[in-house]
């Protein structure tokens, strides 16, 4: 199967620029959706489906050897369509269509309708326990592919989210790598205000995963983490990283309890994508 | 937005979980009620409450399970717990603690649900509670409301309080076309009866009760007078009212925004069955999910609209 890798520093950096452009317009044109749940995690997206991190063909994109991407915390559609595109799953013009009547790029993930997407979500906690059954897949049919699932901090409040993680570690399950996209704040609040997670770190070890903290706006850090996750044999792997809710847009990072599930108003935008500088 | 040529929009009134919020902040004073939340009191409203009354206001985060297990206890403890979220979560993802916790040792607990329905839109179908009231009409011992507008879920959520006993009340998220005034006398289990006819019956609850008075000026000028009954109470259902209207009508549409299987349509379907079988016809969304689209999109392409009552009116009165 190809794979996708683009190291060149400043080509990443590129695309992690047009992808937070596609973020921004794709919600603004559709009036609604979660942008600044979708900025924080593009370091991360883009170093999995570019960074050499992930094998997958888009001309095939449901061949059995393919790492899977779950994107558990549905809500970041915009951020998951908008790296799909970039990666060519559908053309980047689709992404004007997102949550319009007809599209299969609807509010949150659907995986009956969008290659590329590997669970459908937008309930929150799911994720992880579907990341262990493609896990499992790859167990009973002998191949090596594996499996990377996103959750929001303020999702960890889910049990289920524990559940899984507990029959992971238990299970040394090790094709399964957890990001934790900690960008400190959830719906209402921020994630300290409701339930204080940290260290995450550390709780997630006593569960028999290795882990590890990183900045996850640093593609430095973030190569490495995956890097030191795929060396990783005999227990999953959790990556948590530490980001910013709606960074690159000064409008939504610098008070980022503000404007969770809200679009940038259309006079906004310009000045939001000369700041992403795409 | 419009429907057709209808004059149904969702564009005026206030929504009814808008409504539900201020009840509930007003009806506080009463300090057995403690509210809690799941990480979305800005959605539901209950952070007027919260901001009342913040010593009575418990946000478990996002975490289901544990809101409607907590609630459970607290209602054991003599409080009167109102637990709120998105109807879906509340419902489809607690509930066998909504079993274990409320309905089987029949607690005092009144779960509520927002954004039900297709006409959340554009969030799409994983935030759309469409299966909710089915969930909610199986447990034993639970009353299951699902109010018209903004005046009746005013009166259905102090009522739901007043009243002992598990309650599941639904709200949704987009502004309701307005069906009755401030004060209009509302009764936990008896229909409302919003027109009166005597060629066919139009049994509809939540958002449908309006487009049911449209369709019903619709068949008016066909010379068709419809009955249109508000069933606000899925459970315990108005069997009186729905005897009388298969003896004195024609016919009974049913018409609601849910999936086909296990609620209004069901409950109306046991009674007729059972007391007094008339020719009947069903609007609802039918056995499938939606997809994401503007609310009045959702509603045209599900077939939730004047016009289809309308056609289903004529198929139960076509001989
Ligand atoms: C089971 C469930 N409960 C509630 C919600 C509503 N909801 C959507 S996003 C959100 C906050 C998520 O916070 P976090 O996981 O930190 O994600 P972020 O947006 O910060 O990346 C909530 C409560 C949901 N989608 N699913
Ligand atoms: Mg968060």
């Amino acid at each position: 199967m190809p794979q996708a890798r683009t190291e060149e520093r400043s080509a990443k950096e590129q695309i992690a620029r047009q992808i937070r452009r596609n973020i921004v317009t794709s919600t603004t044109a559709a009036g609604s959706g979660h942008p600044s749940t979708s900025l924080s995690m593009v370091e991360v997206i883009t170093q999995l489906f570019f960074g050499g991190v992930m094998r997958y063909d888009v001309k095939d994109p449901h061949n059995r050897e393919r790492d899977r991407f779950v994107l558990s915390k549905g809500h970041g559609a915009p951020g998951l369509y908008a790296v799909l595109a970039e990666a060519g799953f559908f053309p980047v013009e689709d992404l004007a269509t997102l949550r319009k009547l007809g599209s299969p790029l609807e509010g949150h993930p659907n995986m009956a309708r969008l290659p590329g997407v590997e669970a459908s979500t937008g309930s929150l906690g799911q994720g992880l326990s579907m990341g262990i059954g493609h896990a499992l897949g790859a167990r009973l049919d002998g191949l090596d592919y594996r499996v990377y699932v996103m959750t929001g901090d303020g999702e960890m409040e889910e049990g289920q989210v524990w559940e899984a993680i507990m029959y992971a570690g238990n299970h040394g399950i090790d094709n399964l790598t957890l990001i934790v996209d900690h960008n400190k704040y959830q719906q209402t609040a921020a994630v300290d205000e409701i339930q204080p997670l940290d260290p995450l770190d550390d709780k997630i070890k006593q569960f028999k995963w290795e882990t590890t903290s990183i900045d996850g706006h640093s593609f430095d850090e973030v190569e490495k983490a995956f890097d030191w996750a795929v060396g990783i044999k005999g227990a999953p792997q959790a990556i948590v990283a530490n980001t910013v809710k709606g960074k690159g847009v000064s409008l939504l990072d610098s008070e980022p309890g503000k404007w969770h599930g809200k679009p940038i108003p259309p006079e906004e935008e310009a000045k939001a994508l000369e700041e992403i500088g795409a | 937005m419009t429907f057709g040529m209808s004059r149904i929009t969702l564009d005026e009134g206030d929504p009814t979980r808008r409504a539900f919020g201020d009840a509930l902040a007003e009806a506080g004073s009463d300090e057995r009620i403690v509210v809690l939340d799941g990480d979305v009191n800005n959605s539901t409203y209950t952070m007027d409450f919260k901001d009342k009354y913040p010593e009575r206001f418990f946000n478990v985060g996002i975490a289901e399970s544990n809101l409607v297990g907590v609630a459970g206890g607290l209602a054991a403890c003599g409080k009167i717990p109102v637990a709120a979220s998105f109807s879906v979560f509340l419902l489809a993802n607690a509930y066998d603690q909504i079993r274990m916790s409320v309905a089987f040792p029949n607690q005092n607990v009144k779960l509520v649900g927002t954004h039900a329905g297709i006409s959340i839109g554009d969030d799409g179908p994983s935030q759309m509670g469409i299966e909710d009231v089915a969930l909610a009409c199986s447990l034993p011992g639970f009353t299951v409301i699902v109010p018209a507008d903004a005046a009746s879920t005013t009166a259905a959520t102090h009522a739901m309080i007043e009243r002992d006993g598990p309650t599941f009340l639904r709200c949704g998220r987009p502004k309701v076309p307005v069906v009755y005034d401030n004060g209009d006398s509302f009764e936990v289990g008896k229909a409302n009866k919003v027109r009166d006819g005597d060629d066919v019956t139009i049994i509809a609850n939540g958002i449908m009760v309006a487009m049911a008075l449209d369709a019903a000026e619709g068949l008016a000028t066909e010379g068709v007078e419809a009955r249109v009954l508000d069933m606000h109470t899925v459970k315990p259902i108005d069997t009186a009212a729905i005897e009388q209207a298969a003896a004195e009508t024609r016919g009974i549409v049913v018409a609601e925004e849910h999936l086909a299987w296990g609620a209004l349509g069901a409950a109306v379907a046991m009674v007729v069955g059972e007391h007094h079988p008339t020719r009947m016809s069903f609007v609802n969304i039918g056995d499938t999910y939606a997809t994401s689209g503007k609310p009045d999109q959702l509603l045209e392409k599900y077939g939730l609209t004047p016009d289809a009552i309308i056609d289903a009116a004529r198929r139960v009165l076509k001989d």
